[in-house]
């Protein structure tokens, strides 16, 4: 059932701006049977993580708890959890959308940093070395075509693409 | 002859020429064609989704679209790169709403998605394009006595709706060419579950133990080794081992094979030519039970 704004004082629009999201769209079909929390392989080892604990924070519009939390970068993207949801949500992708939220307030482990940058300047987001290029020749591989660096960055900047920040103590 | 575009994205050229070495040079023994096309970037896999799902999409489809200009079908050798790619391709095939936005953004480098290539996972070509049969004529090295615990990584199954490579809780695919190469395949907890690799750097200990309890449970189901899908869950579980050992200190020594090196094996390529060095744990055992 889709969830009302009845207040407009109140932060409970959060769940509308997260289903106006790619990715966040299933948000409000989530009854909070649980599926996903038992069928999570991060839940049982890590307390900090709980999918359905997530998305019902979402729901009751605790943004700023979830934005700027660990939570929701512990999941794995296994979807594990979407496959099994009886109300098909989007689980793993819904994380996505909150990700997103997140990485545009500013808030992301430092190692996204890296990975935003090393998209940008290589267009991959392993960097290969002058040495791995050699290696590749004397194991008789053919050399590497070149990447469409020009179009990819274009793309980015056309979609908003925002590198995320690495911050001073690390998180 | 079958031609594909290939698509190697990060991880392969950058860390492991024992994957890209041992997946060419079977589909050189069993006559299919691989192309390296030009311009081919990231895939856009879940840490770039994770930034900005929609430019990750964009990015996908841009890919898709090199390979439709060339009138290729694209195989992916990553787990990551095949689901990223898959499920744009198959979204955007059936969401035109969907599609006409992301051709918005592909018209200002002069793209349009026109969804008419498919996008397959190596084993997919493996299976469907040669088959099981013809495996099994090919094999002149049979690794019958290799017990061989078949590890599918998430991004080879799920999500099952977009990437309808197996049953994402039943599948078989994997098990049935490990049968075809003349193996056992072995029946292990957790098989399906995560590898831990994409928590690397965000919470170590947490990975660690993910890729810990998959070395547990081959080990105490008697596998000789493990067989990886895909570059991250090589990783995870091969270099996850030397990092296990200092911060549990426990010693599995479990050599990880990807499953086209065992392919290559099989069809009789020398152990030489698969830079089978780039393995932290080396895979001296297996080379020696199926010798």
């Amino acid at each position: 059932m889709p969830h009302h704004n009845t207040n407009k004082n109140t932060n409970m629009s959060f769940s509308e701006e997260v289903t106006c999201r790619h990715g966040g769209e299933t948000l409000t079909s989530c009854y909070q049977c649980g599926t996903c929390a038992s069928s999570c392989p991060v839940a049982r080892l890590d307390s900090r993580f709980n999918p359905r604990e997530i998305i019902k924070l979402a729901l009751l519009g605790e943004k700023d708890e979830l934005v700027s939390g660990d939570a929701i970068w512990l999941c794995t993207s296994c979807f594990n959890c979407q496959e099994r949801c009886p109300q098909n949500v989007e689980i793993a992708e819904l994380f996505y959308a909150l990700r997103n939220i997140a990485i545009e307030a500013g808030n992301s482990p430092n190692i996204y940093a890296d990975f935003g940058s090393a998209l940008i300047a290589d267009g991959r987001i392993v960097a290969i070395s002058k040495f791995g290029e050699k290696k590749r020749e004397e194991f008789g591989l053919p050399p590497l075509k070149p990447v469409g660096l020009e179009d990819l960055n274009t793309i980015l900047s056309e979609t908003g693409f925002i590198k995320p920040e690495k911050k001073e103590a690390s998180k | 002859m079958t031609s594909y575009a290939i698509f190697l994205g990060c991880t392969i050229p950058a860390r492991q020429p024992n994957y890209e070495l041992s997946a060419r040079k079977t589909l050189e023994k069993l006559g299919i064609e691989l192309i390296d096309l030009e311009g081919f970037t990231c895939c856009c896999p879940a840490p770039i989704q994770s930034i900005n799902l929609e430019s990750s999409q964009a990015i996908a489809a841009y890919n898709i679209c090199l390979a439709e200009e060339a009138g290729l079908d694209i195989v992916a050798l990553c787990n990551g790169c095949f689901e990223s790619l898959a499920m744009v391709n198959t979204a955007l095939k059936n969401d035109p709403q969907l599609k006409a936005h992301v051709n918005e953004v592909l018209a200002k480098v002069g793209k349009e998605f026109q969804g008419t290539i498919k996008v397959k996972h190596f084993i997919q070509v493996l299976m469907d394009d040669i088959g099981l049969e013809k495996i099994k004529e090919k094999v002149v090295k049979p690794l019958s006595s290799l017990n061989v615990a078949p590890f599918y990584g998430c991004h080879s199954l799920r999500p099952s709706k977009l990437l309808q490579l197996d049953d994402p809780e039943r599948p078989k695919i994997f098990e049935n060419l490990l049968e075809a190469l003349g193996a056992e395949a072995v029946q292990y907890r957790n098989k399906l579950k995560c590898c831990g690799g994409l928590l690397k750097g965000i919470s170590d200990d947490t990975a660690l133990s993910l890729a810990r309890e998959k070395l547990v449970n081959t080990s105490k189901a008697g596998a000789d080794c493990i067989s990886t899908l895909c570059p991250f869950c090589f990783v995870a579980l091969d270099i996850g081992q030397i990092q296990i050992r200092s911060k549990f200190k426990e010693v599995y020594d479990m050599p990880i094979l990807h499953y086209s090196e065992l392919v290559a094996l099989a069809l009789g390529v020398d152990p030489s030519e698969l830079a089978l060095s780039s393995h932290k744990i080396k895979a001296d055992k297996v080379l020696e039970k199926i010798a």
